[in-house]
C-alpha cells in the first residue's frame, strides 16, 4: 500500500527539502537551537518554544534528569519526556501534581523520523487551574504503557489513537478498532495511508464500480 | 321468518335480541356495533392526530382531503397494500393468531355493553365479570405476538405487558366491586353484574355512581379511570409498545394489515374500558340530570341534543368551507368539504324528527360520554411522559390496590350504615 | 465503580457458551437504527430482565474522517468542515477552530468580532439545549416539549440565516474574525428573541420541571459523581450537575467572556433531573450573557489583519472552548505550510459517551434511554 500512496497534496514532511522535517517536536534541546529553522526568511521568525520554569518541572527535573524537557510556547506548556518514563511521569502528574483530568490523548505521525510517533496526553488540573501537555516519541513498532489505570477516560481515547496510528498500548483492557470495522486495512491518521486507494478498494468490493472519485 | 324478525319490534318486548333470544336481531346488533366500533376507531384515529398535533402547535394531517380528513382511509389503504413481513425463525402460527386473538377478545367485550336500555346484543347477568374476564385475554395475544416474533423488542414488550394488565386487573376490579355493592343499596338489598342492571341501579337511586358517597364513588372511579389507561397500554402507561424504549415494542415485528389489527384492537380496546366506565359511574345511557332537570319540557330540549351537535358539526364544516383557499387548485377539497357538511346538516334534520329524536336519545348520550374519556385519553398522550416499569408497579401494587381495597371496605361499611 | 482510577472493564459478551435454558441474561441489540439513540449510536446491552448488568458503546458508524481531511485541507478550507461534527452547536465549532489557528498564527480578533461570537455562540446554545431538551423529553416519553423546543430554536435559526444565510451548519466566522457585519436590525432581532424565549423557557419548566413523572423518572437515574466525572474525563452540564464549578468560559476565558457577568449552574445530585436543572438555568446564563454583550457591542473592525494565505509558523497550540456538550478541544499542529499538519478534534461527546456505561450499570433499560439523552451526545461529534 505505501507505495501506492498518492498523497494529492500536504504531508509536507515529505516535501523534502522543505524545513518542515525540522517540525517543532523535532526539537530536543530548544533552548540551544530554539528558531530551529522555520527557514522562510519572510516571516518574522514567529514565537519559538521557550524553557518553562516552575516549581513542577524543578521537582519533575530532580526525579528524571534529563529525561524531561520543559518548553513553552505561545503560552501553553508542554513536558517532552523520554519514552521510558511513560507510565511513571503521568502516575506523578496525577498523584503530586494534581492533574486529575485527562482532557485529551493523540498522536502525530512523522513518517521521515527515526521515531515515527509523538504521542500526546493533554492534561488539566482543577485544582490549579493549569494545562500541560506531555509528549513523547516512539518509533514504529513499539508499544507504549496505556494510561487507563491512571485516568478511566484514556479508554476510548487511546483505542482511537490505537484505530487511527496503530500505535500498541500496552495493558490496555480492551484495545480494539474503535470508529472504523473491525477487519479495516491501514490506519487512516498515518500520513502514508493512501486515501485515493481506500475508496477505490471499498467502492469496488462493495458497489462494483471502478472508484468513487 | 318474517314474524320471527317482527316479534322483536313489538313494544312489549322490552329486551335486548340476546335476552330475547331473537337471534336475528342480535345478528343486526353485532353487524351494527362492528360496524360501528370500526367507525368510531377511524374517527379516533383522526381525531387523535388532529387533537394531539393542535395541542403541540402543529397542523397535523392536511393534505389528503380538507384538513387531512381522508388520511385514515389513505393510511388503511396503505396498510391493507403493505407487504406483511414474518420474521425469520418466526412461530408462523402464532404470530398469525396472535392480532386474532386480542380483536376476539377486544370484540367480545361488546356483547354486553349497554348503549341503551334495550340497545345492547345481549344483558348477562353477570355481565361485568363477562367484560373483565374477556377483556383480560387481551394480554395472551400480545404475550403470543410478542413470544411468536422471534426478536428481543417485542419478548420484553410482551413480558412487561403481561405484568401490567395482571397488576392492574387486580385494582381495577376492586373498584368495580365497590360499584356493584352500591347497587345493592336497595329495598331489597340485592346487587347485580348485569351491565343494564347497574345502569338501571344508579336510575332507581338517582345518582351516579361517580358522586355516590360522595368521596369514595370519585375515589373508586379514579382508580379505575388510571387502570384503564394502563390495560389499555396508552400514555403515560405504554410502556408495552414504548416506541423510544422498545422501538414498538410487542408489535415491533408486525407490518401491514397484521399492524393494523394491533391497532383496532388497541383503539377498540380503549372504547370497550370507557364504555365500562360510562356504564359504571357516569350513568351508562342516562341523560344528564335525568331527575333534577325532569318533565316534559326539560325531556324535550334534551331530546334536541344529538340534532344539535351535528348541526354544530355541519356549522363548522360549512365555516371551514369559508375558510379554505379560494385557489382553483383547492376547488376539490372545498366541495368535498363541503359535502360533508352537508351530510353533517342531513343526519341533523333526520335527528331532529321525533321519532327519531327519542330513539337515538340513549346511544347520543352513551357515545357522548365515551367520546369524553377519549378526548382524555389523547390529552394523557400530549401531557404526560412515560413511567419506567418498576414505578409503574409500584403505582399499581403499592398505591391502587391498597386505595381500591380501602374504598371497597368503606363502601361497604357506609353502605350498612345508610339508613 | 467507587474508585475512579479502576476503569470501566468491557464487557465479556461470549464469556461461555450459554445454553437455551440458561436465560438469565439477555444480549439486547439497540440500534443504531432506533428511535433513542439520536442517530446512529448502537448500544449492545447485557440485561437480568429489565436490569442492566452492562453495556458496550459500538460507534463510528457517521465516520467520515475529519481529521484526515484536515491534513488535505488549507486552514481557511477546513473551516467549514468543523461545522458538520457537533452540527446542532456548528457556531462553537467554528468559534474553537477559529481560535485555534488565531492563536497559532498569533493574532487577536476585534473586539466586535468577539462580541459577535459570543452572541452567536451563546444564541447557538441556547438552540442545542433545547433541541436537547426536546429529544430527551420525547426519549422519556413526553412527546410535546419536542415541538415547542422546534418552535422557539426556529428563531434563532432565523437570526442565523439572517445573519449569515445557513441555518445549520452556518460557518459564521472566519480565521482572524468574522465575515460579516451584522445585518441592520440584528441587535433589535436579538433583542426581541431573548423577550420571545424567556416565557418560553418557564414554559418548558411548567411542563416537565415539577412533573411528578418528569421527576420521578430522573431523579436517581444515571447518577455520576464529581470524582468519578472528572476521572473519566466528563465535561460540560454532565460536569457541572455533578457538582463541580468548572466552565472554561470562566475558567480559561476565551472570545469576550471575560467582559460578561454570568454565573456558572451546578447541581448535587449528579442525576438526570440535575442536569435538567442545570441545562435549563445555563439558558437564562446564555441569555444574561447574550443581553450583556447586544447591550455593549462595540463599533470597529470585525476582520483582524490576516495574511490571504495562512501560513502558520511551525508549532503546535491546544485551545478549547465550553461547547453545549462540554469541552470542544482542537490541537494543531503546523508545519509552516498551508495545511495543518495535523488536527486533532477533542470531542465532548466521545468522551462523555464512555461514562454511559457507569452510569447505566445496575439501572434499568428505560434509564438507558434517559442517560443517552441527559447526555447530550451527537454522533457527528462522537465519530467525527
Amino acid at each position: 500500500m505505501p507505495e501506492e500512496t498518492r498523497l494529492p497534496s500536504s504531508s509536507p514532511p515529505e516535501g523534502g527539502d522543505k524545513a518542515a522535517a525540522k517540525s517543532p517536536t523535532e526539537k530536543p534541546v530548544a533552548a540551544a537551537a530554539p528558531p530551529a529553522k522555520p527557514a522562510a526568511p519572510a516571516k518574522p521568525a514567529g514565537p519559538t518554544p521557550q524553557p518553562w520554569d516552575s516549581p513542577l518541572v524543578a521537582s519533575l527535573k530532580r526525579q528524571f534528569g534529563s529525561g524531561v524537557q520543559a518548553l513553552t510556547y505561545l503560552g501553553q506548556n508542554y513536558l517532552e519526556v523520554d519514552r521510558s518514563l511513560i507510565p511513571e511521569i503521568l502516575e506523578i502528574l496525577r498523584d503530586q501534581e494534581q492533574f486529575n483530568y485527562c482532557v485529551d490523548i493523540t498522536a502525530v505521525h512523522y513518517p521521515k523520523r527515526e521515531r515515527q510517533f509523538d504521542v500526546l496526553w493533554i492534561l488539566y488540573s482543577h485544582p490549579r487551574k493549569e494545562r500541560v501537555r506531555v509528549k513523547t516519541q516512539i518509533a514504529e513498532a513499539e508499544s507504549i504503557p496505556t494510561a487507563v489505570p491512571i485516568w478511566p477516560s484514556a479508554n476510548w481515547l487511546e483505542r482511537e489513537v490505537f484505530d487511527m496510528f496503530g500505535i500498541q498500548f500496552s495493558g490496555h483492557p480492551d484495545l480494539r478498532r474503535i470508529l472504523l470495522p473491525e477487519g479495516w486495512k491501514g490506519h487512516p491518521l498515518r500520513k502514508d495511508y493512501g486515501i485515493i486507494q481506500q475508496d477505490q478498494e471499498w467502492v469496488q468490493i462493495n458497489l462494483g464500480i471502478e472508484s468513487g472519485q | 321468518m318474517l314474524d320471527y324478525i317482527r316479534s322483536y319490534l313489538d313494544p312489549s318486548v322490552q329486551q335486548t335480541p340476546g335476552q330475547a333470544g331473537n337471534l336475528f336481531w342480535a345478528l343486526v346488533y353485532i353487524l351494527i356495533v362492528f360496524a360501528g366500533v370500526s367507525l368510531i376507531v377511524v374517527c379516533m384515529n383522526w381525531l387523535e392526530r388532529k387533537v394531539l398535533a393542535h395541542m403541540q402547535v402543529r397542523l397535523g394531517p392536511m393534505r389528503v382531503g380538507p384538513h387531512g380528513l381522508l388520511q385514515p382511509i389513505a393510511d388503511a389503504l396503505k396498510l391493507i397494500l403493505k407487504e406483511d413481513i414474518i420474521p425469520q425463525g418466526a412461530d408462523v402460527f402464532v404470530f398469525w393468531m396472535a392480532p386474532l386473538i386480542i380483536l376476539l377478545a377486544v370484540f367480545s367485550v361488546y356483547c354486553v355493553i349497554p348503549f341503551g336500555p334495550t340497545h345492547a346484543i345481549t344483558d348477562m347477568n353477570i355481565g361485568i365479570l363477562f367484560m373483565l374476564g374477556v377483556s383480560s385475554l387481551a394480554v395472551l395475544g400480545i404475550v403470543m405476538a410478542g413470544w411468536a416474533s422471534n426478536s428481543h423488542y417485542p419478548l420484553i414488550g410482551a413480558l412487561r405487558s403481561s405484568a401490567q394488565m395482571v397488576s392492574y386487573e387486580v385494582a381495577m376490579g376492586l373498584a368495580v366491586v365497590s360499584v356493584v355493592l352500591m347497587t345493592s343499596l336497595n329495598p331489597t338489598g340485592t346487587g347485580t353484574l348485569s351491565m343494564i342492571g347497574i345502569v338501571r341501579a344508579q336510575q332507581a337511586q338517582q345518582i351516579w355512581f361517580l358522586f355516590k358517597f360522595f368521596p369514595l364513588g370519585l375515589i373508586s372511579f379514579f382508580i379505575f379511570a388510571v387502570a384503564m389507561v394502563a390495560e389499555t397500554n396508552r400514555a403515560p402507561f405504554d410502556l408495552p409498545e414504548a416506541e423510544s424504549e422498545l422501538t414498538a415494542g410487542f408489535h415491533t415485528e408486525y407490518s401491514g394489515l397484521r399492524w393494523s389489527l394491533f391497532m383496532l384492537g388497541e383503539y377498540a380496546a380503549m372504547i370497550a374500558v370507557s364504555s365500562i366506565a360510562v356504564t359504571l359511574w357516569l350513568g351508562g345511557w342516562m341523560r344528564p340530570f335525568p331527575h333534577w332537570l325532569s318533565g316534559p319540557s326539560w325531556d324535550l330540549a334534551f331530546s334536541f341534543f344529538p340534532a344539535l351537535t351535528f348541526f354544530f358539526l355541519a356549522g363548522l364544516t360549512f365555516y371551514s368551507t369559508r375558510r379554505m383557499p379560494k385557489h382553483p387548485y383547492f376547488r376539490v377539497q372545498t366541495l368535498g368539504l363541503g359535502a360533508l357538511g352537508g351530510v353533517f346538516l342531513l343526519i341533523a334534520l333526520i335527528l331532529s324528527v321525533p321519532g327519531v329524536r327519542r330513539s337515538v336519545q340513549d346511544v347520543y348520550w352513551f357515545v357522548a360520554k365515551i367520546a369524553g374519556f377519549l378526548y382524555l385519553y389523547i390529552w394523557y398522550r400530549g401531557t404526560f411522559p412515560r413511567y419506567r416499569f418498576d414505578q409503574l408497579m409500584k403505582v399499581g401494587w403499592k398505591v391502587l390496590l391498597p386505595l381500591g381495597i380501602g374504598v371497597l371496605t368503606l363502601t361497604a361499611v357506609v353502605g350498612v350504615l345508610q339508613p | 465503580m467507587s474508585d475512579p482510577t479502576s476503569p470501566v472493564f468491557p464487557l465479556d459478551l461470549d464469556e461461555k457458551e450459554r445454553t437455551f435454558l440458561d436465560a438469565n441474561e439477555l444480549i439486547l441489540n439497540m440500534g443504531p437504527q432506533h428511535p433513542a439513540t439520536h442517530g446512529v449510536l448502537r448500544v449492545i446491552l447485557k440485561l437480568d430482565g429489565e436490569k442492566v448488568l452492562g453495556l458496550e458503546c459500538v460507534i463510528g458508524y457517521l465516520h467520515r474522517g475529519v481529521e484526515k481531511i484536515a491534513e488535505n485541507r488549507t486552514y481557511t478550507m477546513f473551516n467549514p468542515y468543523v461545522d458538520r461534527m457537533d452540527y446542532v452547536a456548528a457556531v462553537s465549532n467554528g468559534l474553537g477552530y477559529c481560535e485555534a489557528v488565531e492563536k497559532l498564527l498569533n493574532v487577536q480578533a476585534p473586539p466586535r468580532a468577539n462580541y459577535i461570537r459570543v452572541i452567536l455562540t451563546e444564541l447557538n446554545r441556547i438552540a442545542s439545549h433545547q433541541l436537547w431538551l426536546g429529544t430527551h423529553a420525547l426519549d422519556i416519553g413526553a412527546m410535546t416539549p419536542l415541538f415547542y423546543t422546534f418552535r422557539d430554536r426556529e428563531e434563532i435559526l432565523k437570526i442565523f440565516e439572517r445573519y449569515c444565510g445557513a441555518r445549520l451548519t452556518t460557518h459564521a466566522f472566519r480565521i482572524g474574525g468574522c465575515q460579516y457585519e451584522t445585518y441592520p436590525g440584528f441587535e433589535k432581532d436579538v433583542k426581541k428573541f431573548l423577550d420571545f424565549v424567556a416565557p418560553k423557557i418557564d414554559e418548558y419548566e411548567e411542563l416537565l420541571t415539577t412533573n411528578r413523572i418528569w421527576v420521578e423518572r430522573t431523579t436517581k437515574v444515571g447518577v455520576i459523581s464529581a470524582k468519578d466525572s472528572i476521572a473519566l474525563g466528563v465535561t460540560g452540564p454532565v460536569l457541572r450537575a455533578s457538582g463541580v464549578k468548572w466552565d472554561l468560559r470562566k475558567a480559561q476565558p476565551y472570545a469576550a467572556y471575560k467582559e460578561f457577568d454570568f454565573e456558572i449552574p451546578t447541581g448535587q445530585n449528579g442525576d438526570t433531573y440535575d442536569r435538567y436543572l442545570v441545562r435549563m438555568a445555563e439558558m437564562r446564563q446564555s441569555m444574561r450573557i447574550i443581553r450583556q454583550a447586544v447591550e455593549g457591542i462595540p463599533e470597529g473592525p470585525i476582520m483582524a489583519k490576516v495574511p490571504k494565505v495562512l501560513k502558520p509558523p511551525v508549532g503546535e497550540i491546544y485551545h478549547s472552548i465550553e461547547a453545549p456538550k462540554g469541552e470542544l478541544g482542537y490541537f494543531i499542529v503546523s508545519d509552516g505550510s498551508t495545511q495543518p499538519y495535523r488536527v486533532r478534534v477533542r470531542p465532548p461527546s466521545f468522551v462523555n459517551l464512555q461514562a454511559l456505561d457507569l452510569m447505566c450499570r445496575g439501572q434499568l433499560v428505560a434509564d438507558v434511554i434517559a442517560v443517552i439523552g441527559t447526555l447530550d451526545i451527537v454522533l457527528g461529534e462522537v465519530d467525527r
